[in-house]
């Protein structure tokens, strides 16, 4: 368990001693604010549900989740550093969660800096300030799962790009998979992939819900992508 | 301390190492000597836990390397070849990292002692990417010594080092095997004929010779080699020299020295001197020269390139 923060430590130091940490950081930020901006403007209400619940949050923070991972164990693979972590005594899986941790972590401090949207809210209106914290839950949790799925695929390839394209591919799909289901309302198909959509699970949260169903969704997509990383990562040794 | 018993790796069809058999004792230097591609890289890693045997098992400090991996690599210390490292860490951000993998106690003076101990002292705050090759082979030695491992496993330890560097790193080498296990790999002879106790020639993934430098020298002599040097020679000198009782071929080196073979434990040098003496030559030189280890070395693994070709 210790080797998991030694792992997420080291990979933080990566993350800000290299300009990925603070490009990504700041261009999400500032998408954000830029859309926050002309919500605002537009509605003239002081909402955070508005910037949390836009289609363009959803891709930028899929985009964004996609740059951050790609590198994690591509990277490590590429250069082969992974042969020393794999030869010191760690288990696969402590590689693999203490990297995502580290995401994780940054995807944080990220989402703890844009906390000045809501403050800025209730300094121009009355926002409901309950909604925007379970808001911002499953907006947290939406990056938890996006990040993991990024760390399966990283684990799948030493290219990057090849890493960041398939992640976006995957989140992606499982947004718009809400859609073909809901193209064949109440079949046990049509419901599964509603169900199965990215993004089905959130808006219960921007209304002020919080759901133990969307919570489990969220952490079990997490839980799989992270169970299929480590398995991933035994089997690369056996090519 | 190590025991490998048939060990054979596939990568897909491919065979890379084949029934390798051979063990390893405490304190021992022993060199896997090969040419690139033999199968020394893929052996190691096996003995090292990251890559599993398709056949065979490898035991390192009583644990088998499969089934109690975690306890192999906590006792093996490991570089492998091309040295494999951070560029953006500074050399002791990384030293530490891998010390608290290895979950270490006493961090700072552990990684003090194998700065110390590979003499980069003075760059533990550079970040490695600036560092050049012979510090990066340091570092890389450094973070194999950092938990005194029981058994030290070295792959190609002094490739790319100008030759002061593969002085010092060699001395560094004999100065560990001291005291603990290592195996390392080279394909160059100097190396393992001056570092190691013991040679393993490996070659298309099977050990094909085994000894010490001086055994192998000794066994793999077919003949005895005796170095001709005339002055004034005329053409007819090979003739004359062959028709010496007991010698198997002459070859010349160069205009006036010729390399006698003779059969194995006899010494013709007095028989040779008379000959070229009751020509009328002038003798400038007659010495044995034994069959060096790159002879060996050539001799074994081009024979069996011919032996596969054949089969």
């Amino acid at each position: 368990m210790r080797n998991v923060w030694t792992v997420a430590r080291r990979e933080l130091y990566a993350y800000f001693s290299s300009p990925i940490a603070y490009v990504t950081m700041a261009a999400f930020l500032a998408v954000m604010g830029l859309l926050s901006w002309l919500l605002i403007i537009y509605s003239q209400q002081a909402v955070m549900g508005y910037t949390l619940g836009s289609p363009w949050i959803f891709f930028t923070l899929i985009l964004y989740a996609a740059v951050v991972t790609m590198r994690l164990l591509a990277e490590e693979q590429r250069s082969g550093t992974i042969e020393l972590v794999l030869t010191a005594p760690v288990h696969d899986w402590e590689l693999i969660v203490g990297k995502y941790l580290a995401s994780l972590i940054l995807f944080l401090a990220m989402v703890v800096i844009s906390l000045y949207q809501p403050y800025i809210l209730a300094r121009l209106g009355n926002p409901d300030l309950g909604a925007a914290a379970s808001g911002y839950l499953g907006f947290i949790l939406v990056g938890a799962a996006l990040l993991a799925i990024g760390t399966l695929t990283s684990t799948l390839t030493r290219n990057q790009v090849v890493a960041a394209i398939l992640s976006v591919a995957i989140g992606v799909a499982l947004w718009l998979v809400e859609f073909v289901g809901s193209r064949s309302p109440g079949t046990f198909t049509g419901d599964f992939l509603t169900q199965l959509g990215l993004f089905a699970h959130y808006f219960d949260f921007l209304d002020g819900i919080i759901d133990t169903q969307h919570i489990v969704y969220y952490l079990s997509l997490v839980a799989a992508s992270l169970f299929l990383a480590t398995r991933v990562l035994e089997t690369r040794r056996w090519r | 301390m190590i025991e490998a018993e048939n060990l054979t790796r596939y990568y897909g069809p491919t065979r890379a190492v084949y029934n390798i058999n051979f063990h390893v004792d405490k304190g021992e230097i022993v060199g896997f000597l090969g040419p690139n591609g033999a199968g020394k890289t893929t052996t190691m890693r096996m003995l090292t836990g990251f890559l599993p045997p398709s056949d065979g098992t490898a035991r390192v400090a009583g644990f088998d390397v499969f089934y109690d991996s975690l306890e192999v690599r906590r006792r093996v210390g490991y570089m492998p070849e091309t040295v494999p490292l951070y560029p953006e860490m500074t050399v002791w951000a990384y030293l530490d990292y891998m010390a608290a993998l290895r979950q270490l106690p006493d961090r700072g003076q552990v990684v003090d002692r194998a700065l110390e101990a590979c003499s980069i002292g003075d760059h533990a705050d550079t970040a490695i990417g600036k560092l050049s090759k012979g510090y990066r082979q340091r570092v890389g030695l450094a973070q194999a010594i950092l938990h005194e491992p029981e058994v030290l496993i070295l792959d190609e330890p002094t490739i790319g080092l100008d030759p002061r560097q593969v002085t010092e790193v060699r001395a560094l080498i004999r100065e560990i095997g001291r005291e603990h296990t290592v195996i390392l790999s080279s394909h160059i002879l100097p190396e393992v004929s001056q570092t190691c106790g013991r040679v393993l020639i490996i070659n298309k993934g099977e050990i094909v010779a085994e000894g010490t430098p001086d055994e192998l020298t000794a066994q793999l002599q077919g003949a005895e080699r005796v170095l001709v040097r005339i002055a004034d020679a005329s053409p007819e000198a090979i003739e004359v020299l062959e028709r010496v009782d007991g010698v198997i071929g002459v070859e010349s080196v160069d205009g006036e020295a010729y390399q006698v073979s003779c059969i194995r434990e006899h010494d013709l040098r007095a028989e040779l001197a008379r000959a070229v003496v009751e020509q009328d030559w002038g003798l400038l030189e007659l010495r044995s020269v034994g069959m060096s280890l790159e002879d060996i070395f050539l001799e074994l693994t081009t024979e069996e390139t011919e032996e596969s070709e054949d089969a």
